[in-house]
């Protein structure tokens, strides 16, 4: 079994389609659709990577991955953002939350395959 | 000096200071005293040299030159890389006081045009409707974007895989024509024009003007919401689907105000106190929400022109029934001194007052706001609390309530030494 991937993401189409690419690539992912209970979702399923998009029902991803920085048994946990906004104060809000990779959307898969390698393997 | 002012423009319209004394009215011993300034001028000499002279008389009098110089130097001081010579900067506009009223115009204008890309920019970074859409579009592109490549890029590809991602493409494609659709309808709705129906509140706002804000169907005995339904289904197309949902549930709530206060007998209790909400909440027993929701909803025929807005606690403006004289914003950014936003900190305390909104065409409106929860508190959640304002026209009955000066929202507001003011004024800095 490979490593774990916990995608959150609230768009199915795109949680398909990337849950797809990495199975294919052998990576064992678990998805989760809203930001209310996203914080239960990463303890419970404990990944080696997390994906996070940006924009959540419930709770902004910049306080899910602010809450995970903030979680002793979670802190190193590195977490790839994914986001529409392409702003720069939001890059700069992403990096003082302590994001791993900011990648904004649409993406290239091979960019996602890519930033999730190098991200578990460092 | 004014004097000296006065000799150069002389000097550089040709003019003999004898000829000038006589068109003027005044001896040229006299003129020769002003122009050494030895004597002070003001008043109907000075207009009189000023026509004769051809130039604007605040162009010869002090205070416009201190003004020119002022702006001169805030000019100079803004690019003081370019080495604008400063020490010089009276002489320059009191030899050429055209081209140095030109350079301070421009500087003006600039100042301006900064302002208005600023508060553009503003706007468009921060309207709900636009990055609710743009992030909609994104989206859309990002799914189809990574499922075509899976297609394009996966060999031996399962059929039951492909099928499925060729729909989520056609899914997605649709919902992207949908969304650019409405971003160009958006973009391109211009203010005060026909094409103004833009987000799905603008259309459902739309849809209860058309019906007048009264609905009939929903004031049977035996009505129900399958008429709340037939009634959204029958506006076909001027309904999207988010305003669809936004129109239910507005027509839901409407349903069951007409249950809790029946159209006769409410229409009775308004015949014998009038449309006051506090005199019909002691005869009905029912809360002053649900009598202001029932005001704004009866014919104007019934009760006259009767407004009212709902907002939640964030402040955006949930619902919007127009009065006359007083404008309101689509969404959010409405004036904080609207008594609708000071009641949502004192729930189901109401405040009654005269409001005036500044400009053109506003006319003083009475006002009653009140707020209340809307759900129930849990100990994980806090009550949702919504706050109603309704607005009548102003009547001697109200002239005990006080008086307050309030604006729509700051950038179309040019109250003065405003305490709430958000953002500066575009109409005040002449947009």
């Amino acid at each position: 079994m490979g490593k774990k991937v916990l995608l959150i993401e609230d768009e199915p189409n795109i949680i398909e389609a990337v849950s797809f690419i990495l199975s294919r690539d052998g990576w064992e992912v678990k998805t989760h659709a809203n930001g209310h209970d996203a914080m239960e979702a990463v303890r419970l399923r404990a990944p080696d990577l997390i994906i996070l998009d940006a924009m959540l029902p419930g709770k902004s991803g910049f306080d899910i991955l602010t809450e995970i920085r903030g979680d002793a048994a979670l802190g190193d946990t590195p977490v790839l953002m994914l986001t529409a906004r392409g702003q720069t104060k939001d890059r700069e809000m992403a990096e003082r939350a302590g994001v791993s990779q900011y990648m904004t959307k649409p993406f290239s898969n091979a960019d996602v395959l890519a930033a999730v390698r190098a991200l578990v393997n460092q | 000096m004014i004097g000296t002012r006065i000799r150069e423009r002389r000097v550089l319209s040709g003019i003999r200071q004898s000829d000038l004394a006589r068109q003027a009215g005044i001896s040229p011993s006299y003129l020769n005293l002003i122009e050494h300034n030895r004597r002070r001028i003001g008043g109907k000499t000075l207009l009189k040299l000023a026509e004769v002279l051809d130039v604007e008389p605040t162009l010869l009098s002090e205070g416009a030159e201190a003004t020119l110089i002022s702006d001169l130097r805030e000019a100079a001081g803004e690019q003081d890389d370019i080495g604008a010579e400063l020490s010089r900067t009276e002489e320059f506009a009191g030899r050429f006081p055209g081209w140095a009223r030109l350079l301070a115009d421009l500087y003006r204008r600039n100042e301006g045009l900064e302002r208005t890309i600023e508060t553009l920019t503003d706007r468009l970074a921060h309207d709900p409707y636009l990055a609710d859409s743009l992030h909609e579009v994104i989206s859309s592109v990002t799914a189809i974007r990574s499922t075509a490549s899976i297609l394009v890029e996966t060999e031996a590809l399962e059929p039951e895989w492909q099928n499925r991602f060729h729909r989520n493409i056609n899914e997605d494609s649709a919902r992207l024509t949908e969304g650019a659709q409405s971003l160009v309808r958006y973009l391109e709705g211009a203010p005060n024009t026909d094409a103004e129906i833009k987000s799905p509140q603008d259309e459902m706002h739309a849809f209860l003007a058309a019906h007048g804000f009264h609905f009939p169907e929903l004031e049977r005995d035996m009505a129900g919401p399958r008429d709340v339904t037939r009634l959204v289904e029958g506006a076909g197309a001027d309904l999207s689907m988010p305003a669809q949902s936004l129109a239910r549930d507005v027509l839901l709530r409407y349903l069951a105000d007409a249950r809790t206060l029946p159209l006769d007998p409410f229409l009775g209790w308004i015949e014998s106190v009038g449309p006051r909400p506090d005199r019909l909440a002691d005869l009905s027993g029912v809360d002053l929400a649900t009598l202001f929701r029932r005001l704004a909803a009866m014919p104007q025929d019934k009760v006259g022109p009767v407004g009212l807005v709902i907002c939640d606690a964030s402040g955006s403006l949930v619902f919007r029934k127009p009065l006359d004289g007083f404008a309101m914003p689509r969404i959010a950014g409405a004036c904080t001194l609207w008594p609708l936003f000071q009641v949502l900190a004192q729930p189901q305390i109401p405040l009654r007052m005269r409001l005036k909104q500044v400009g053109r065409g506003a006319e003083t409106v009475e006002a009653l706001a009140v707020s209340a929860p809307v759900s129930a508190p849990g100990f994980d959640r806090p009550a949702l609390m919504q706050a109603h304002m309704l607005l009548m026209p102003d009547s001697p009955d109200a002239e005990s309530a006080p008086l307050r000066e309030v604006g729509v929202n700051c950038r179309i507001c040019s109250l003065a030494d405003c305490i709430a003011r958000r953002e500066p004024s575009i109409i005040s800095e002449g947009f």
